[in-house]
């Protein structure tokens, strides 16, 4: 089973995150900032990321950043998840290492999508 | 409620004007694509407004209900596997065949141009295709036509099937909502056609799209249309269907899933 790392610091979304993966096959785990995250992927990698830009203590921009440092972070496919949505921001994001990019609000069908694109499920 | 009276006259019409087959046990799509149309015209329900059209309403009303019925399901790569295939196999092979001349493509049946955009982009991020291939687009529907030529798509739309990179590259924001720069939206011509009329006119073409529409039309008008996009052909031209759309006598092509060929 494909294990997904959702971070974002509202419980809500978590919580809506974990229920469309969990119907798309993934096992889900939960963070609510990068700090958190990076703890998480330090100890076991997961095949994705679902990532919020705005959190408290480290940012999703930062995490990102710092993930594709470390040994074996350039493994995991992030997928930033966050109510930014200029091009800029956008840009910002995959120059700094994320594979793809929801903006809030989003449904199953569209994170369903963009793994489907990343080839993490049919 | 639709009566069953009212889906056998929206039904006549949708043949009558464009070929559609409306099956019975989908009458919940008369509520969901003729309500807002109705609404927008100013009628309190689908059902009111197939009560004008049976009374006799003027051409543009009749030609709003078809073309609602008509509505196709849009979205950036759908099928992703064969527009790579199209930019990255078959249309280099016909450039390279075709030498000086344009290669022709057509998309019909382009709905909000999600489709043809897509094979744009494709194009434009090819070198050495984008200005050897014409690019055509039409639809049934005005409306659809007008918002495909806008190129202006919602954050929902951008996020379906769009990949995040191509939306960077090839998008400018606008409000709230997304438009295709003028580069690609330069690179495509638009004409309301009916595939129910003489398709004469257009010439022919290397390359031939129509996903997702032959499933929809009654068995006399699916092998009139066949018939023209296979005279709309060049020799050796392809047609691009939808996965599951009927393909009649045309051949696959080897590796191509939804491509075909006139069969020999």
């Amino acid at each position: 089973m494909k294990t997904c790392l959702v971070v974002d610091d509202s419980r809500v979304i978590r919580k809506v995150s974990r229920r469309i993966l969990e119907d798309l096959g993934f096992e889900v785990a939960e963070a609510a900032d990068g700090v958190e995250a990076m703890a998480w992927c330090t100890a076991v990698m997961p095949d994705v990321i679902l990532l919020d830009w705005q959190m408290p203590v480290m940012d999703g921009l930062q995490f990102v950043k710092r993930l594709r440092s470390e040994p074996g972070g350039d493994r995991p496919k992030v997928v930033f998840c966050t109510v930014e949505n200029s091009l800029e921001r956008i840009s910002e994001a995959l120059n700094a290492g994320a594979d793809e990019y929801i903006m809030k609000p989003f449904d199953g069908s569209i994170v369903a999508g963009k793994l489907e694109y990343l080839g993490l499920c049919a | 409620m639709i009566e069953p009276v009212d889906r056998e006259f929206l039904s006549a019409l949708c043949l009558a004007r464009a070929g559609l087959r409306l099956d019975a046990d989908k009458s919940y799509l008369i509520e969901s694509r003729l309500g807002p149309v109705a609404r927008r015209e100013g009628y309190v329900s689908p059902e009111a407004f197939i009560g004008a059209l049976r009374e006799g309403a003027d051409e543009r009303l009749t030609w709003a209900a078809v073309e609602a019925m008509a509505l196709p399901e849009s979205e950036f790569f759908r099928d992703r596997a064969v527009f790579h295939h199209v930019v990255e196999v078959m249309l280099p092979a016909m450039v390279k065949a075709r030498r000086d001349q344009p290669v022709r493509v057509w998309c019909n049946a382009c709905g909000t141009g999600q489709e043809v955009y897509s094979l744009a982009m494709l194009l434009a991020d090819a070198p050495g295709l984008a200005g050897q291939v014409e690019l055509y687009a039409s639809d049934l529907s005005e409306r659809c036509l007008e918002k495909a030529q806008a190129g202006i798509y919602s954050q929902f739309e951008v996020q379906r099937g769009l990949p995040a990179r191509m939306l960077v590259r090839h998008f400018e924001k606008r409000g709230e909502s997304f438009q295709l720069s003028p580069r690609i939206r330069q690179m495509l011509r638009w004409r309301r056609v009916n595939l129910m009329d003489d398709l004469s006119p257009f010439g022919q073409f290397d390359l031939v799209l129509c996903r997702s529409l032959l499933g929809q039309l009654a068995p006399d008008a699916l092998a009139h249309v066949q018939g023209q996009l296979k005279r709309a052909l060049t020799p050796g031209g392809r047609l691009v269907l939808g996965l599951k759309d009927p393909t009649g006598d045309l051949a696959p092509v080897a590796a191509a899933p939804g491509v075909f060929a006139l069969a020999a």
